[in-house]
């Protein structure tokens, strides 16, 4: 500082210098409030509120009694919070003659994602491996009768696979559930594992293969530990699609193990009795609990695992 | 000397196309052999045949004299060393040295016992511990290199194992491994685009172009003695010089004949009788031209400078002479400025001579 003034001072011939010091310098300042600014927040906040409105209307109205509701202000805080429409939904809620609440979908609809998980995600990954790394004759052909699959609606093909799991025997059963979510998991699972594998480089498999690990070693040993992302970004695509799956539900399954969409269905779309608007609302929202649950937990993992996907490893 | 790998009437065609096409090749035991190339010549190709990672579609491999061409790779005794280093990420160095032998099977003291040995030999023990992650590019394609070492392998191949490195690093490593070859005595067959290592490392080169062998042949010799023009203008940096003229008769003797200036070929060791009249191309390296040196050639010829690039150790000239521009390398101290006029001479010991039609040696 001191040789700036002295500069400043002492030599008045050398303006153009006290010029460059003077003049701007360091980091450029920013405004807060530029036009830029206002228009991204302003996008920002108004796209928030359009989801934000409905969740909250949902969850105080799901801590309102039904007194309260019926004065019609839906958006004002509860005076009185309750959380007895919770438990009436989780335990007492009545679909058809059991009064046991959506308990029962909820541990059902864990039985029908479990297994539908790892059995989907499990035979997409060996096949996106196969496709990706042993290319065998018709493999190409084999993929995009696969990708054309996914293009197909779900309900052309609804009767073909009760007819075909009926002839199974397992039409109705767990197991067919499981088979129907596994098979229609496979064109975009498939795409998704093939892709991720074929960024890796080939030259990984080559050395694997000259190390002489055959087709189960390098998916266990090589492939696997290196496709993790990709893993995680599978499972959230499955658990939130499984989860929220309602068509299949109804169709695959008896009204005794009906997953938590369809029994919430039957609560809400009940026209007997008085429509418990509270008890809905949360009963909605522990059915939407899980999938949440999931992108709050591993959403950082999604992002990252998709952009594994675009950039090779 | 016995035979390590032959390969016999080798094709390969994804398709229509052809990679390779009747393909010979005798690599000898203990032999360092490189495949040089430019990018699509076939040379990667090969390698994978002979690692047994690609099906050929014709022909067979031998190894050891052992009929490998339906083998898988782990069973044909070699060892691959790739470009991207191609280590498991997920699994420490002394895991990737070992994952072969745990595959195999083979007794946990004799894996310690290799593993040992190998990282003493490429001086890679204090990394032992660490993830791939956490090494230098040089490090990296050490351990690569320890991972083909430790299965006891006959033939070593290296699919431009350097070329992902830098300059410097690259030169060492170059070293190193030559050194190595001299240290296990291994046939090691390594592809390369880099004609400088394939100079320095090999004991004999094969040249190739889209599928097949243009020369096979001791560094030297390729050098001196390219058989056609492409072999010719690939080696070499700069590249030869190339003169388009005719062979004529002046005086009882034979001259070279361009732009109306003639050329003495006086020493030049001729292949095929050099006919008058026959269209042909001179190839002269920049190194086998002269500036004012009356000791070399019989004549002098009038030439101008272009323009001069200085490089440190020599310096090059590229000068205007004969309807041609042509590059000289002379020693780094002689320095000349555009248009100075200097006299060239041309030691014909060393040059080459091309049919124009044929574009092979004369």
């Amino acid at each position: 500082m001191a040789n700036i003034s002295t500069l400043n001072t002492t030599a008045a011939g050398f303006d153009a210098v006290a010029a460059d010091v003077s003049g701007p310098r360091g980091r450029r300042p920013k405004r807060a409030l530029s036009r830029r600014n206002i228009i991204l927040y302003g996008t920002l906040f108004v796209a928030a509120l359009y989801y934000l409105v409905p969740l909250y209307v949902m969850v105080v109205t799901s801590l309102k009694g039904m007194p309260e509701i019926r004065m019609g202000n839906i958006f004002s805080p509860p005076m009185e919070i309750t959380f007895e429409p919770w438990v009436k939904a989780w335990g007492e809620a009545c679909t058809g003659l059991n009064c046991d609440g959506l308990s029962r979908g909820f541990w059902n609809s864990v039985r029908i994602l479990v297994p539908s998980v790892v059995v989907s995600i499990f035979v997409a990954s060996v096949s996106g491996y196969s496709l990706a790394n042993w290319r065998f004759k018709g493999s190409e052909l084999f993929f995009s009768i696969l990708i054309i699959g996914a293009f197909i609606p779900y309900q052309v093909m609804i009767y073909p696979v009760v007819i075909a799991l009926r002839e199974l025997g397992v039409y109705g059963t767990l197991t067919g559930l499981v088979i129907v979510h596994t098979i229609f998991g496979m064109p975009i699972l498939t795409l998704l594992f093939r892709n991720y594998f074929a960024s890796l480089p080939v030259e990984l498999f080559k050395a694997a293969r000259i190390d002489g690990a055959g087709f189960w070693q390098i998916y266990f040993r090589i492939m696997l530990p290196m496709a993790l992302p990709i893993f995680v970004v599978a499972m959230i695509l499955q658990v939130t699609g499984i989860w929220n799956d309602f068509l299949f539900g109804v169709i695959f399954t008896r009204p005794d193990s009906y997953p938590m969409t369809v029994q919430l269905n039957n609560i809400v779309n009940s026209v007997q009795g008085v429509k418990e608007y509270n008890v809905n609302m949360a009963a909605t929202l522990l059915t939407g609990a899980v999938p949440l649950i999931v992108y709050f937990v591993s959403g950082r993992l999604f992002v990252r695992g998709i952009a594994a996907g675009a950039v090779k490893g | 000397m016995t035979n390590s790998v032959s390969i016999r009437d080798l094709s390969l065609s994804f398709g229509a196309v052809k990679v390779l096409q009747n393909l010979d090749l005798e690599v000898h035991d203990g032999e360092f052999l490189v495949l040089l190339g430019s990018s699509g010549c076939g040379k990667s190709t090969l390698l994978n045949c002979i690692a047994g990672l690609l099906e050929p579609t014709g022909g067979q491999i031998f190894i050891k004299g052992k009929n490998v061409t339906w083998e898988e790779p782990k069973d044909r005794g070699i060892g691959m060393v790739f470009q991207s280093y191609a280590l498991y990420p997920q699994m420490t160095v002394e895991k990737n040295l070992s994952f072969g032998l745990r595959v195999a099977k083979v007794p946990k003291d004799d894996i310690d016992r290799r593993i040992a040995r190998a990282s003493e030999i490429l001086q890679i023990e204090p990394l032992l511990k660490r993830k791939p992650a956490e090494l230098s590019g040089g490090q990296r394609q050490r351990v690569a290199i320890g991972r083909a070492l430790v299965r006891d392998v006959d033939v070593f191949l290296f699919d431009e194992p350097l070329s992902n490195l830098d300059a410097k690093l690259r030169s060492e490593l170059r070293v190193e491994i030559k050194r190595l070859h001299h240290a296990l005595k291994n046939t090691m067959i390594y592809v390369t685009h880099d004609q400088i290592e394939a100079l320095t490392l090999a004991d004999r080169i094969a040249i190739m172009k889209s599928g097949e062998i243009q020369q096979l042949d001791e560094p030297m010799t390729i050098y001196n003695r390219p058989v056609n023009l492409f072999v010719a203008g690939f080696i070499g940096s700069p590249s030869m010089n190339f003169l388009r003229g005719e062979l004529a008769e002046e005086g009882g003797r034979t001259v070279f004949q361009t732009h109306g200036v003639s050329f003495s070929l006086d020493g030049y060791d001729a292949d095929s009788p050099l006919t008058p009249g026959r269209k042909v191309v001179l190839g002269l390296r920049p190194e086998h031209i002269h500036v004012d040196n009356h000791q070399v050639g019989s004549e002098m010829h009038d030439a101008v400078v272009d323009i001069e690039e200085p490089m440190g150790a020599d310096n090059l000239l590229w000068l205007k002479h004969a309807g041609h521009t042509m590059s000289v390398r002379i020693g780094g101290a002689k320095r000349y400025a555009p248009g100075a006029k200097l006299q060239l001479s041309f030691d014909m010991t060393v040059a080459s001579l091309f049919d124009a039609e044929t574009e092979e040696r004369v």
